[in-house]
């Protein structure tokens, strides 16, 4: 007997969704073994992850807040992954939209509305100036995109520090924290005694707003095409090299826009600690959700909640809460190997002499 | 025959959800034997071979190999047993030399590699069945029949008694059709055995000394002589009805639709062009001829506007095709069929509407303003399907999962809605079953019928001389020769494709 893999004629939406669904609770299991070494009962750890990011209307608030700038960079992803370009760039491109924003909505006596608009636009601007470079580089000189997009990273996390640091330090504070914008800037909460933020509400909109694009126009087509198989689009007249740059910079656009999530949100400023990972977390959200941009929905509230949960569990039962950090990247792994099982099945084998007689 | 089999399969079945692939096959294959397995696409026989080679299990069904019952779980098991197989697509490490190619996978049991063993039995295989190649090559130099031989040589390396060759004739020029025939008539008269998947019933009828016909996963014949069946015979066996050859109705020829003057290119594929001057006018299917490598590929893509000409003029239905792009191409009245449709043709990922529409999505109905119009790409999709007779569950399939002939099908469909003035076919039959080139070949005489030019490029010469009026060899980029198809002889042809001149042209 043994087991053997079989390629699989067909997946279906019901597979798929079981997969994801399945990964993820793989991932928990996991990671179980992690909470039991650290001492806490892993029913109460993971009970507490749930009530404290969906247990009450504050704690469903908190998550939502989360989840958006993971919407953005996990939308982000998804388009470029969509393209086969390869953007592990979005934390970059995040920070790129939050300094080109911030400097927006440093401009005071510009009306609410205006502002937003403003700052929203110069955050995408500056996502999109910083996913070109990698882009251009890929299809002029043919860089690897996966190198260059992260290496920019590191660029774009130093040069903001440099910023805030140097020449854009907070007079008033002193600390290392760009100036804030103006009041008139801020996002509005939307309910009082929460964080909840205009910039979520701009989040799932951003949802069906890439759905639209990839499903029902020809850009989007054209970046699907190219993706499975620049060589066909390109035979079919399609302008591969311009579909590439395009879909980057739309992909740096919505990871700049996780930027302005940030700044015009929750900070209202500049800081060294604006991200912790929201661009590379996106990458798991896109995977995991498959690159399609619905389901980045749910995979980003998941990634939400264990971010907002693993803080109150590790009060709680003293689990670190890194644990969040190692849920998220077991969860990448599992949904690595779910995706296995989108093109094989699993069969048995065996039995006596001969073809394996049913 | 009182020897043992050296193969029997007895009732293999295999079914694929509702779909039975094989149903209760029985084969048998004698030491010294080649067997001939015909069938259209999807009659079972790929399924039937990769049971064999343990790429799938059988639902029910007994293997013996040598008289001794087997179990094939995976291609090691069949190795071991003594099976090979040689697929359409090769496994091969391109920046390794032959030699450690065939030295990958070796199950050794020392840490060493024996270098000087595996070249002696190199050369015993080069000796007994005429097969070589020079160890120390790398296989990214190999050419495809080249690469062919190592994958045959591998698998005798590796101790096979049975070899399945899987369409092998696909690839090759026929020099090395030639020279694969004789490397299978050694290995049978040293016993060895031999499976022969072909679509070329000429082949088949050439080198098989048995054939077993398969329909919808069933033996439908067997063929003890297949030198004395006719085509006819065995075409009917295969699709279950009788194909008469294409018949080409007289028409009177037009005004030209394609223009080469002076037409050079940079290398694509083999060779590039070199100063080609070539026309094919309305209502003329032109053939072109050639050893592959020899410019068709650099021919089909300046055309498509997927390469750059460094010289000379194109003029398709009488305009020049002066800033070269696959739309100019088209919008100029082109219509195109790429020698590789899995990978140039279609986006294989895309369902088979998204396909039938590629080209043209950012022209209405199919879309305004870059909005796609859905429902006018299903209507679209669902009209051509119907019209091509394109099995498939319908317009959001997934055009991956469909058949080689029902692929060209959607290419043709889609290239043929819009009436180009000239269609480029390059290999437009490569790989499909008689029935599904038959339906090519219709169209393409219907189009001749209704006026169209079309330029043909195809390796297999009873294509070439069965369609065209005119034959062009093409040799190092150049155009060699150019007859009438009703003087053109394969000797004649043959002699051209190897660049020798043709006096009497």
């Amino acid at each position: 007997m043994g087991l053997r893999l079989e390629p699989r004629d067909h997946a279906s939406a019901w597979l798929n969704l079981s997969l994801s669904l399945g990964a993820v609770l793989a991932a928990l299991l996991l990671c179980a073994g992690l909470v039991a070494l650290a001492g806490a009962d892993v029913g109460t750890a993971y009970a507490i992850m749930f009530e404290s990011a969906f247990g009450d209307v504050y704690a469903l608030t908190e998550t939502l807040v989360k989840a958006a700038p993971l919407i953005f960079t996990g939308l982000a992803v998804t388009v470029a992954f969509r393209a086969k370009f390869w953007n592990i760039g979005a934390e970059g491109q995040l920070l790129a939209g939050a300094v080109a924003g911030c400097w927006v909505g440093g401009f005071e006596g510009i009306p609410t509305p205006l502002a937003i608009a403003l700052m929203l636009l110069a955050g995408a601007a500056g996502g999109a100036a910083l996913a070109l470079i990698p882009a251009l580089l890929r299809v002029r000189l043919k860089v690897d995109d996966v190198v260059s997009t992260l290496l920019i990273n590191s660029i774009a996390y130093y040069a903001m520090m440099a910023l805030i640091e140097g020449p854009w330090k907070d007079p008033l504070s002193g600390y290392p924290n760009s100036p804030p914008i103006a009041d008139s800037a801020w996002f509005p909460v939307l309910i009082d005694g929460t964080r909840l933020h205009f910039g979520v509400v701009v989040a799932f909109l951003a949802v069906p707003a890439v759905w639209f694009l990839l499903r029902r126009t020809t850009l989007g087509f054209a970046i699907r095409a190219v993706g499975e198989n620049a060589e066909a689009a390109a035979y079919g007249g399609i302008g591969v090299t311009g579909v590439l740059v395009t879909a980057a910079a739309i992909s740096g656009g919505l990871a700049g826009l996780a930027g302005i999530n940030e700044v015009a949100g929750i900070h209202y400023q500049v800081m060294g600690e604006i991200s912790p990972g929201f661009g590379y977390t996106g990458i798991v959200i896109a995977m995991l959700a498959r690159l399609n941009p619905i389901a980045v929905i749910p995979s980003a509230l998941f990634f939400a909640a264990v971010m907002t949960g693993a803080e109150a569990m590790s009060r709680a039962t003293g689990v670190p809460v890194f644990l969040a950090d190692v849920i998220q990247g077991t969860a990448l792994i599992t949904m690595l190997v779910a995706l296995l099982f989108t093109s094989y099945r699993i069969r048995r084998t065996g039995g006596p002499a001969g073809v394996g007689a049913r | 025959m009182t020897t043992v089999p050296l193969l029997e399969m007895r009732g293999v079945s295999k079914s694929f959800g509702a779909t039975k692939a094989n149903d209760g096959i029985d084969l048998t294959v004698w030491p010294g034997d080649v067997l001939g397995l015909l069938g259209e696409n999807g009659a079972g026989k790929t399924t039937l071979m990769n049971i064999l080679f343990g790429t799938y299990q059988a639902d029910a069904g007994e293997i013996r190999f040598n008289g001794q019952p087997v179990r094939i779980r995976n291609s090691a098991d069949a190795l071991a047993s003594g099976i090979g197989m040689v697929h359409q697509h090769f496994h091969l490490a391109a920046r390794l030399s032959v030699l450690d190619n065939i030295l990958i996978g070796e199950k050794g049991r020392r840490f060493l590699i024996d270098r000087r063993r595996a070249l002696h039995r190199l050369a015993a295989i080069r000796d007994d069945f005429g097969l070589w190649l020079d160890p120390h090559r790398p296989v990214s130099g190999l050419s495809i029949g080249e690469q062919q031989r190592l994958e045959i040589i591998k698998a005798l390396y590796r101790g096979a008694r049975l070899l399945i060759l899987d369409e092998p004739t696909a690839v090759l020029t026929p020099t090395e059709t030639d020279g694969l025939f004789a490397a299978m008539r050694a290995m049978s008269a040293n016993g060895f055995g031999i499976v022969f998947i072909s679509h070329k019933l000429a082949e088949v009828r050439a080198v098989a000394r048995r054939c077993v016909i398969l329909r919808h996963g069933r033996v439908t014949g067997t063929i003890d002589k297949p030198a004395e069946a006719s085509n006819a015979d065995i075409a009917r066996l295969m699709c279950g009805r009788d194909i008469t050859p294409p018949e080409r109705a007289p028409v009177t020829v037009g005004a030209p639709v394609l223009e080469l003057a002076h037409v050079s290119t940079p290398p694509k594929g083999g060779a590039g062009l070199a100063d080609l001057s070539l026309t094919v006018r309305g209502g003329e299917i032109v053939g072109i001829a050639g050893v592959s490598g020899n410019g068709q590929r650099a021919l089909a893509d300046v055309l498509s506007g997927m390469l750059r000409p460094t010289s000379g003029d194109i003029r398709i239905n009488g305009a020049p095709l002066s800033q070269p792009s696959p739309r100019a191409s088209q919008a100029l009245g082109l219509g195109r069929i790429p020698e590789d449709r899995m990978k140039t043709g279609l986006v294989t990922a895309l369902t088979v509407a998204d396909n039938m529409v590629l080209p043209r999505l950012t022209e209405a109905p199919f879309s305004r303003r870059g909005l796609i119009d859905a429902g006018r790409i299903d209507a679209f999709a669902r009209e051509r399907i119907a019209a091509f007779d394109i099995r498939c569950p319908g317009p959001t399939a997934r055009t991956g999962k469909l058949s080689g002939g029902n692929l060209q099908k959607i290419l043709l469909a889609r290239e043929l809605a819009h009436d180009p003035a000239v269609l480029i076919a390059a290999q437009p039959t490569r790989g499909l079953d008689i029935g599904a080139t038959r339906f090519v070949h219709d169209r393409f005489l219907e189009m001749r019928a209704a006026g169209r030019g079309i330029l043909l490029i195809s390796e297999d010469l009873e294509e070439l001389m069965a369609l065209s009026d005119r034959i062009a060899v093409m040799y190092e980029g150049r155009i060699a020769g150019e007859m009438p198809t009703a003087a053109a002889t394969v000797e004649r042809l043959g002699l051209m494709m190897t660049g020798a001149s043709d006096r009497s042209a």
